[in-house]
């Protein structure tokens, strides 16, 4: 499903400088970056979104200046409209104030599942590829198992010993993630270690840390990074379901998977308490899948 | 053949240990036995005394050296024993068997739609000499991946069950009740199975038996669906198998938006109170559905493309 075998990465950044010959590669970036967005409106609107979503973590008063928190007992069940765009809930809370506010929460777990799989899935796949022998046998057959248990039941058990809230959540998350990444890292490590300059910085007496983390490291780590984008998506939704299931932030807390679930109870007459939240979570998965899409191969395809 | 069908039992044993190993690991050694977590309040009860609490360690063997524990669970669960709830005191094997009926239910008819679904898109949009609607029909699955599956749940029961009171929104009650939440658990599902077949489908497209066919003067339709589809479908026959550790999760998901009995919302109950020994039960049961669903996968495989085997003669790695 998805390409990450970079093409042109046969070359040590290390040495970058001395590999170019002229300097016309260094002026046409800008234009073609101007020209690859061009043709891609969806991209750009993908981009956006996602900017909007770190404001709204960081900056939640840039796009709302009502509490998330506090009712106004005379306003329940407002449909949307000019004072409320995403309406208000059942106690006469502003509905996009608690998805604005709630962006951070969500934001947070992201983030922190995403880097709990790269930083241990890579560590594990590093480790395999560089040490190999019996350490990559086991160190493989344990990521083997981990993709043998659905992801889902893993983060549960995860869940269930670690206790609820959005840290430990995000942790969950991220650990039943860790067999892709730990996978392509080591893939890519082997194919690093056989390169010509990894060879030549043995030859040349550098020590086997250095080599790893000079040469190795920085070489193999690009897929890896292009999978932990295509990984943000699937941490977004992961997160969002488990909040979903009552595991996340506690209930005054506005996380987007508890939003969508507490309206659950008001299907019938206010559709927006679930219907808008959840567009929300869809329009930011759709977002950084396209832009992991760009980042996998795409703009390295455009001339 | 024979040998190929030891090695894949071999494996599959093996991932069932080490999947029982990593569950022990993660909830047992993680902080806090189950005795403290029955006694901290999990369930609806007053905290026990310590004497109880030691007496109940002993029983359930947590006051033993962990590696003993983990043999003694481990030759248990080989016999096929996974311990009692915690919370009901009955056996995790029974607890999960009464479960599954209606999981079993639902996950086989998501699949049965999303076989249908998904296989009908990819070939259409493959088929299709319009190019826009073939554009339109294949960004369809990636759209299908980046829904969260309860809030497509929570759409579907909006639209059909208030809006336009076709379908019953809630409950196990029959095949009207199972249509909504079969469907919402089809959606991820169909668009992963779509963007593989679809995928394969535009590679066998262009393979020198279509060029063969053409030649030969069988019609598009007949090209499509006797000779790509054919090749086309094996790439796919494995999503499937990869797919029914998703359908399982998902039902987690979507029988607690549908408030269905089943095995996803015993295992949410189970998590909720902390059962230590269902929550186990339920991962090595994932993993079991899993493996043995590959393994079938596998031995169909040689059975439709008999190249596998001889491959796997030549190199019995």
């Amino acid at each position: 499903m998805t390409q990450l075998i970079a093409g042109p990465l046969e070359r040590d950044p290390a040495a970058e400088h001395l590999s170019r010959p002229d300097g016309h590669a260094d002026r046409a970036p800008r234009a073609r970056l101007i020209r690859f967005l061009v043709r891609r409106p969806g991209l750009v609107l993908s981009v956006l979104v996602v900017v909007l979503v770190f404001l709204a973590a960081f900056w939640p008063h840039l796009f709302t200046g009502r509490d998330p928190l506090l009712g106004v007992p005379a306003e329940r069940f407002r449909a949307p409209g000019g004072a409320h765009p995403f309406g208000t809930d059942e106690l006469g809370r502003d509905v996009l104030a608690r998805v604005v506010h709630g962006a951070a929460l969500s934001l947070k777990a992201t983030l922190i599942a995403v880097a709990v799989a790269f930083a241990v899935g890579g560590a594990v796949g590093l480790v395999a590829g560089f040490v190999g022998r019996w350490v990559e046998d086991a160190l493989m057959r344990l990521v083997d198992v981990l993709l043998a248990i659905p992801a889902l039941f893993l983060s549960l058990a995860l869940v269930t010993a670690l206790g609820y809230g959005t840290v430990k959540v995000a942790v969950a998350v991220g650990i039943a993630s860790v067999a892709s990444f730990a996978r392509v890292m080591r893939a890519e490590v082997l194919r690093v270690r056989q390169a010509v300059y990894v060879e030549a910085a043995r030859l040349s007496g550098a020590r086997w840390y250095a080599v790893l983390l000079r040469h190795v490291l920085p070489n193999a780590i690009g897929p890896v990074a292009v999978l932990a984008a295509l990984d943000v998506g699937t941490a977004v939704l992961a997160v969002s379901s488990l909040s979903f299931l009552g595991y996340g932030a506690a209930p005054p807390a506005p996380e987007w998977g508890t939003l969508i679930s507490s309206g659950r109870n008001y299907l019938a007459n206010a559709w927006w308490l679930s219907t808008l939240p959840g567009l929300t979570v869809a329009a930011t998965v759709l977002a950084t899948n396209r832009i992991a899409r760009a980042l996998d191969g795409e703009w390295a395809r455009h001339r | 053949m024979r040998r190929y069908v030891l090695r894949r039992l071999a494996q599959a044993v093996a991932v069932l240990w080490a999947a029982y190993t990593v569950s022990f690991l993660v909830l047992d050694l993680l902080p806090g036995d189950p005795v403290s977590a029955m006694a901290g309040g999990g369930l609806d009860q007053a905290p026990l005394d310590p004497a109880v609490l030691a007496r109940m360690r002993h029983e359930y063997g947590f006051d033993q050296p962990v590696w003993l524990q983990y043999l003694e669970y481990l030759g248990r669960a080989a016999r096929g024993d996974f311990g009692h709830s915690v919370a009901t005191g009955r056996p995790v094997t029974t607890v999960i068997a009464e479960a599954l009926p209606p999981t079993l239910a639902l996950t086989a008819a998501a699949l049965l739609l999303a076989v249908v679904f998904g296989a009908g898109l990819a070939s259409y949009a493959t088929y299709t000499p319009r190019r826009w609607l073939r554009q339109a029909l294949l960004s369809l699955p990636g759209l299908g991946v980046s829904l969260p599956t309860f809030w497509v749940g929570l759409i579907l029961v909006q639209l059909l069950s208030f809006r336009l009171r076709l379908l019953p929104a809630f409950g196990n009650d029959g095949l009207r009740g199972l249509v909504l939440p079969a469907l919402t658990l089809a959606v991820p599902t169909s668009a992963l199975i779509a963007q593989v077949l679809a995928k394969s489908l535009l590679t066998a497209l262009d393979e020198p038996y279509v060029e063969t066919a053409r030649a030969k003067g069988a019609g598009p339709a007949r090209i499509h669906l006797r000779h790509a589809l054919r090749n086309a479908a094996l790439p796919a026959l494995t999503v499937v198998g990869l797919v029914v550790g998703n359908l399982l999760a998902g039902s987690v998901v979507v029988e607690s938006v549908f408030s269905r009995n089943g095995l996803g919302r015993a295992t949410v109950n189970a998590v909720t109170v902390q059962d230590i020994p269902l929550v186990q039960g339920v991962v090595v049961f994932g993993a079991a559905a899993f493996v043995l669903v590959n393994l079938a996968v596998d031995l169909i495989y040689p059975l439709l493309d008999p190249r596998i085997v001889a491959a796997g003669r030549r190199s019995p790695a």
